[in-house]
């Protein structure tokens, strides 16, 4: 009797998982028919102006401090369009976030700052929209090839830059004229040299070179013209961390550690701050959003910095690489892609807006006629002595090595990067020895991944 | 044979439950229930899912597949779990006699009542473990600071180098520390209520016999708060395996010497979360709550023997 009785309720079981795993299946062709789904038609200025008159609710997530104040712009443009800016955190600990809400399928925004190097992890899930079809494709001669090509890694472009970092070399004048030096080196060779002299002749290291900043060692490869990583947008990446180009990086660094002329200090930690306010580093090879952040940290050394481009490898052309820049990405999952892609050009594009960006927000602009206009590039800088920084900056954005691209696992290959590069930095090892390792552990991870490595 | 005949008799009896019986029982069920949908819906089902989760692999490319007890065997062969592992067990060796060893002394001064102000003094002790271990890794990584940190300072005053507290040869040790000064008060409160319970006749016998006070705490009140003292010792194992808090912060004011592999559960979390491993971190999860069981069972069961 109980048999048979319980018999249906075990038929009944099955009906509704069969019925649920059905339905979630379904779930997930539809949601993958909407990611993969043939190229759009152009969207008209009709559709345009239906989406901004709607009243939408947008979500936008972003770390940039303070950026409601240009949303605002955009909402009295558009008063039917109300933003709802939200920080969830900075760099990773946004992405961690963000990963998740697309996981679940819901809580994501419709509009997202993404860092460059991150760009290609959001592609490969097919997060991130392509916005050719919105007008974005339109834009391109409106930066420099490479900050263009940073967003638009692979045919389609995934996001408008908002920022960027093009490397310079900040330095303290008055250090190094205390060590008889008046110039700032124009090669590495020059650098290595006037190293020794600082070191021989004062209490401070010429720069600190993080042992915890891929972004910076990688910037430095960026120049060098090393062609670490690769991605064609499908499945196969290029992994080179270890090539010839950029083992001359790392030997050159090596060098200038085991003999104690650079400090590897980790950077963006109460130590490192302290190290700048005591003198011991007498300059930071760094980032064009460098100058305006140790305003605001090393206010005491006001009037004694100096800005100059990156020493070079070999005389001719110079080369910069570039070190941090985003970019807003409209999110495949939203409901209003057109309002959210209009938000995201108004932002980075309106005159107004833009130059708010710059102005409040202290970020290092990415147009073309932004970085040539008047009004930005004669501004002097007092921390820096009267120099024109901004002149400098934008003498040295175009000349950033054009054809860079990252992995779609950045996460993953920067934190390797500091168990292997960082760890031989920090003990004063075999730079090249720890290169191989992180190349090999890279490559480990992107089969197991199932990506082919070229 | 007459034992089996007897069985359903008994078992009659068993179950003839008068009606105010059963409606207690009913009552009793009503009550324990929303414990137990907590209990199922927020601990067991997470549990059985994140098994269920150790069982797979999802790549970037391709998605996800079956994968039987992969990320078991991987994680068996994998160097920075192991390594982790063999941290943390250093840690235990170490750490947990010296922290569980003070306790027991600071509980058996207090218990004596020889110390004046014990009250006050009970309070002191307990004082760090009511600070949150985030806000107390913070503030030792301020006073371990090499270059601004007062450990340090007064050392370079004294004339003696600054010791570096945060090197990849001294972070472990700077760990321990932490985490006694954190957690003495707690074991010390527990094998101090646990002396509370200990008749006092039994130490008046011995002093009578002409025992020390010395003797009475080694041989009347410790054998007599045995229990208190394993029930510490196993909230320590599994505290230590667990070791989270204080690596994921002290790496940011030491980003060099503490790995992202630096404990198995920071291992995990970097697994989950900066590589995306969901499966493998799930697998590693389930491996160190077992290593967690069984070493705990080890303890529990030596002591056991011993007492008998």
């Amino acid at each position: 009797m109980r048999k048979r009785a319980t018999k249906p309720a075990a038929g009944t079981v099955l009906t509704v998982v069969t019925v649920l795993s059905a339905v979630s299946l379904a779930a997930c062709s539809s949601s993958s028919d909407e990611q993969e789904g043939p190229a759009q038609a152009p969207v008209n200025q009709a559709q345009i102006d239906e989406a901004l008159n709607t009243p939408t609710t947008l979500t936008f997530w972003t770390w940039v401090p303070n950026i409601e104040d240009e949303v605002a712009l955009f909402e009295a443009k558009y008063p039917s369009i109300d933003v709802k800016v939200e920080n969830v955190g900075q760099g990773l600990a946004q992405y961690q976030k963000l990963r998740t809400a697309l996981k679940s399928g819901e809580g994501a925004p419709d509009l997202v700052q993404v860092e460059f190097q991150y760009i290609p992890s959001f592609t490969i899930t097919k997060s991130l929209l392509d916005l050719t079809p919105y007008g974005a494709g339109d834009l391109k001669a409106n930066y420099p090839e490479w900050i263009w090509n940073q967003v638009a890694p692979s045919g389609g472009v995934y996001g408008l830059p908002q920022d960027s970092g093009p490397m310079g070399n900040l330095y303290r004048a008055d250090i190094l004229k205390e060590a008889g030096i008046t110039e700032a080196p124009q090669t590495w060779e020059q650098y290595a040299a006037d190293a020794r002299t600082v070191r021989d002749k004062t209490d401070s290291y010429i720069s600190n070179l993080a042992s915890n900043e891929p972004a910076a060692m990688v910037g430095l490869l960026w120049q060098a013209g090393a062609q670490p990583f690769g991605f064609d947008g499908e499945k196969t990446v290029t992994i080179d961390v270890n090539s010839d180009a950029a083992k001359q990086v790392y030997a050159y660094w090596q060098d200038l550690i085991a003999q104690d002329l650079v400090s590897t200090d980790p950077d963006f930690t109460d130590s490192w701050y302290q190290g700048f306010s005591r003198d011991k580093y007498a300059g930071w090879l760094t980032a064009a959003w460098a100058p305006v952040f140790l305003q605001g940290t090393v206010k005491d050394t006001a009037g004694k910095w100096k800005a100059a481009p990156l020493p070079q490898w070999s005389s001719g052309e110079p080369v910069a690489g570039n070190w941090g820049g985003s970019s807003d990405a409209v999110l495949a999952t939203s409901k209003n892609p057109i309002a959210a892609y209009e938000l995201a050009e108004f932002l980075n594009t309106d005159p107004e807006s833009t130059r708010m960006l710059n102005e409040q927000q202290n970020l290092f602009p990415v147009q073309t006629a932004q970085l040539e206009d008047s009004a930005f590039t004669e501004a002097k800088s007092d921390f820096f002595g009267g120099q024109p920084v901004n002149e400098l900056f934008s003498q040295i954005a175009p000349t950033v090595n054009t054809d860079f691209q990252w992995l779609p696992f950045m996460d993953y290959a920067y934190s390797r990067f500091n168990e292997t590069i960082g760890d031989a930095m920090t003990n004063k090892g075999d730079l090249g020895a720890a290169a191989d390792l992180w190349q090999s552990d890279l490559e480990k991870y992107a089969q197991q991944q199932g990506f082919e490595v070229n | 044979m007459t034992l089996t005949a007897a069985r359903p008799v008994r078992a009659k009896v068993v179950h003839k439950v008068s009606p105010a019986v059963r409606s207690q029982h009913r009552a009793a069920y009503i009550l324990v229930l929303p414990f137990l949908i907590f209990f199922t819906a927020m601990l067991l089902a997470p549990l059985a899912y994140s098994a269920y989760l150790s069982l797979f692999r999802t790549q970037l490319i391709g998605g996800r597949q079956f994968a039987g007890l992969e990320n078991y065997r991987r994680a068996f062969t994998d160097p920075s779990f192991l390594d982790g592992l063999r941290r943390v067990a250093l840690f235990l060796v170490v750490q947990v006699p010296i922290m569980l060893g003070l306790a027991l002394f600071l509980a058996l001064a207090l218990d004596s009542g020889l110390a004046r102000g014990a009250k006050t003094l009970r309070l002191l002790y307990f004082v760090p473990y009511a600070v949150p271990g985030v806000v107390a890794t913070l503030m030792w990584g301020y006073l371990y600071g090499p270059d601004y940190g007062p450990i340090a300072q007064v050392a370079e005053r004294l004339g003696l180098g600054a010791p570096d507290l945060l090197a990849p040869g001294s972070i472990l040790g700077s760990m321990m520390n932490i985490v006694t000064w954190e957690y003495v008060g707690y074991n010390m409160i527990i094998m101090y209520a646990a002396l509370r319970a200990v008749p006092a006749e039994l130490s008046e016998a011995a002093a009578i016999d002409g025992a020390g006070a010395v003797r009475i705490a080694w041989s009347i009140k410790v054998p007599a708060i045995r229990p208190a003292i394993l029930l510490t010792v196993i909230f320590s194992i599994i505290g230590t395996f667990q070791l989270f808090n204080e690596p994921s912060l002290l790496r940011s004011a030491a980003p060099n010497a503490i790995g992202e592999d630096y404990t198995p559960n920071f291992y995990a979390y970097s697994i989950a979360f900066t590589q995306q491993d969901v499966n493998y971190a799930a697998a590693l999860a389930f491996l160190l709550g077992t290593v967690i069981a069984v070493i705990s069972y080890l303890v529990q069961s030596a002591q056991n023997r011993r007492l008998a």
